[in-house]
């Protein structure tokens, strides 16, 4: 193989401004293991959240460099990858202008937190520059590449490469030797205490579906003598092998210890996610001139078409309205994209796509925002799937990597809590956060009578150097005018 | 389903979502989404676990009987 193969490193990413270093928690490979392009490999604990860290690069595990409980400076080679020669020519540079093409010190330090080779991504700046967007756009096709590994048949791999455009040279695809499992059968496994090696796929190809996963749960809780693994313990769970023949141990990479229920962190680990918070904020406060504008918008059409749609759906398919306003929120930005973007090198840089950060308050305090990726191209019932499987994982603390560091805007929605409203505090380097109150029933004036509506108050917080206040009122007028008509959403 | 099938239920589905919970401690008269700090996100989550473990899929005009701990176990009595 050494041949045809070269080796690479795969190193401790920078999961944000702030983070420099990073312990790893577990492998979820082993040396000699495939991995494909997007893969979740290990699980690194940083002071905000235990993260999960994805390869970019297909190939096969060498050697583990860094032994789980370790703490290493971002940078650190974690593990040696075999790369095939084929795909390491189809990662480097095509054009001869290579050379000009200088991304800025900010793109260069994203493409390092997302684990790329700045060098192997096209740039659509001038002068070929790589752009921001270049490096989010490489990441989120490496990441769509590594979903549609995981669950279409093995060798559609060399459909995505990092070049972007089509006239890449594809990367020659690695046969599957495991059984194939969906991303969200995976989680939902984990989540229940499921072993895989038992459950029988019915997707295409004999893919392990979500569904299995809870078919397979629910014939366990049916059988009293099994009831007691599903119990939520998280240490034990998984580790005792199962009762019945478990087909290959091997063919699952996650191993049962993977299973970490949303646990209370640790005293010293809330402080250092109070730690991490403090330094962004005071950055953002000290960086960024916000500005703010509120609106009061009457809910009440979009709340009484959401009872309509929840009534004849079963609770899982369900819409929250703090799903209804997201995508609202994603609607609107089409009428205002300047609020949707990074202010870097003293100029706003608008995004092509709307990462949407969604803040989510941690069970035993603190906070993460990570995001849904390109969610204006998600539909509402498809916006609600991805905003809970989110919120959910954040409190399990395993997010991924790309979902740390990549959002274009920010929601903030207080949700229950029972405060009016919520006047921001933007995410350096985006440009603004919405922030969302409570629903509320109030008094409301239409056409000269007084009527009770519930209702909603948006503040906006936005970064004055990159729009102005009118933008900012611009942008709510239109997440108005959307709600009004929920069934277009 | 008896109480105590139901009981265990939900207080089944409620730590799956709230694992920091101390299930003995909830007052079966007192609010359930308070005592476990549950937002609408995972109440929604705690029904659908119910939905999976019961079978009982409880329409949202229903929500206001789940109020409480007691609630819950009264409804999924008569409807379980």
């Amino acid at each position: 193989m050494t041949a045809s193969t070269t080796v690479t490193e795969f190193t401790m990413p920078s999961l944000g401004a702030d983070m420099d270093a990073g312990t790893v928690l577990e492998w979820l490979v082993s040396p000699g293991d495939e991995v494909h392009r997007g893969q979740v490999v290990a699980v690194v604990d940083t002071a905000k959240a235990a993260i999960e860290i994805e390869v970019f690069s297909a190939g096969v595990v060498r050697e583990i460099l860094v032994e789980p409980g370790t703490k290493v400076a971002v940078g650190t080679p974690l593990a040696t990858i075999e790369v095939p020669l084929a795909a390491a020519e189809a990662r480097a540079p095509v054009s001869p202008t290579r050379s000009v093409r200088v991304a800025k010190p900010p793109v260069r330090h994203l493409a390092h937190e997302l684990g790329l080779d700045v060098e192997s991504i096209s740039g659509t700046g001038p002068g070929g520059t790589v752009t921001r967007q270049d490096v989010l756009s490489a990441a989120r096709r490496a990441e769509q590449a590594g979903q549609a590994e995981q669950t279409e048949p093995a060798g559609r791999a060399g459909e995505a490469t990092v070049a972007p455009g089509p006239s890449g040279p594809p990367t020659p695809g690695l046969p599957g030797t495991r059984p194939r499992v969906t991303p969200r059968a995976r989680r939902t496994a984990d989540e229940l205490g499921v072993d895989l090696a038992r459950v029988i796929g019915t997707g295409s190809g004999g893919a392990i579906t979500d569904g299995d996963v809870r078919a397979a749960a629910s014939a366990a809780a049916a059988a009293p003598e099994t009831a007691a693994r599903r119990a939520p313990e998280p240490s034990a769970a998984g580790a005792e092998p199962g009762p019945e023949p478990a087909g290959e141990p091997a063919a699952e990479p996650g191993p049962p210890a993977a299973r970490r229920p949303a646990v209370r962190r640790s005293r010293e680990s809330q402080e250092a996610m109070r730690a991490a918070i403090a330094a962004l904020m005071a950055r953002s406060k000290r960086e960024i001139p916000h500005y703010y504008v509120s609106l009061t918008i009457d809910m009440t059409p979009a709340l009484d078409w959401l009872t309509g749609y929840n009534a004849d759906r079963p609770v899982k398919d369900r819409i929250l309205p703090a799903a209804l306003l997201a995508r609202a929120v994603v609607v609107a930005l089409a009428t205002t994209p300047q609020l949707n973007g990074h202010w870097e090198d003293g100029r706003l840089h608008l995004a092509d796509h709307v990462d949407l950060g969604i803040a989510v308050a941690l069970r035993g305090g603190g906070m993460v925002a990570p995001a849904i990726m390109a969610a204006e191209q998600l539909d509402l019932s498809t916006l609600m799937g991805r905003l809970s499987d989110l919120v959910r994982r954040a409190r399990a603390g395993r997010l991924r990597q790309s979902e740390m560091a990549g959002g274009s805007i920010t929601v903030s929605n207080l949700g229950e809590s029972g405060a009016e409203g919520l006047a921001g505090v933007i995410y350096p380097p985006q440009v603004a956060l919405v922030g969302i109150g409570g629903i509320a029933e109030r008094p409301w004036a239409i056409s000269g009578m007084l009527a009770v509506r519930r209702t909603v108050t948006v503040t906006v917080a936005a970064d004055h150097r990159a729009s102005d206040g009118r933008t900012g009122s611009a942008f709510l007028a239109a997440l108005a005018e959307t709600l009004t008509k929920p069934e277009e959403l | 389903m008896n109480s105590q099938q139901a009981r265990d239920a939900v207080i089944a589905a409620v730590t799956l979502v709230a694992p920091e919970l101390d299930a003995s401690s909830l007052e079966g008269s007192g609010s359930l989404r308070q005592q476990a700090d549950l937002d609408s996100m995972d109440f929604l989550d705690f029904l659908t676990q119910i939905a999976e473990t019961t079978g009982v899929d409880v329409p949202e005009d229903d929500y206001g009987e789940w109020e409480t701990l007691d609630g819950a176990v009264a409804y999924l009595v008569a409807h379980g």
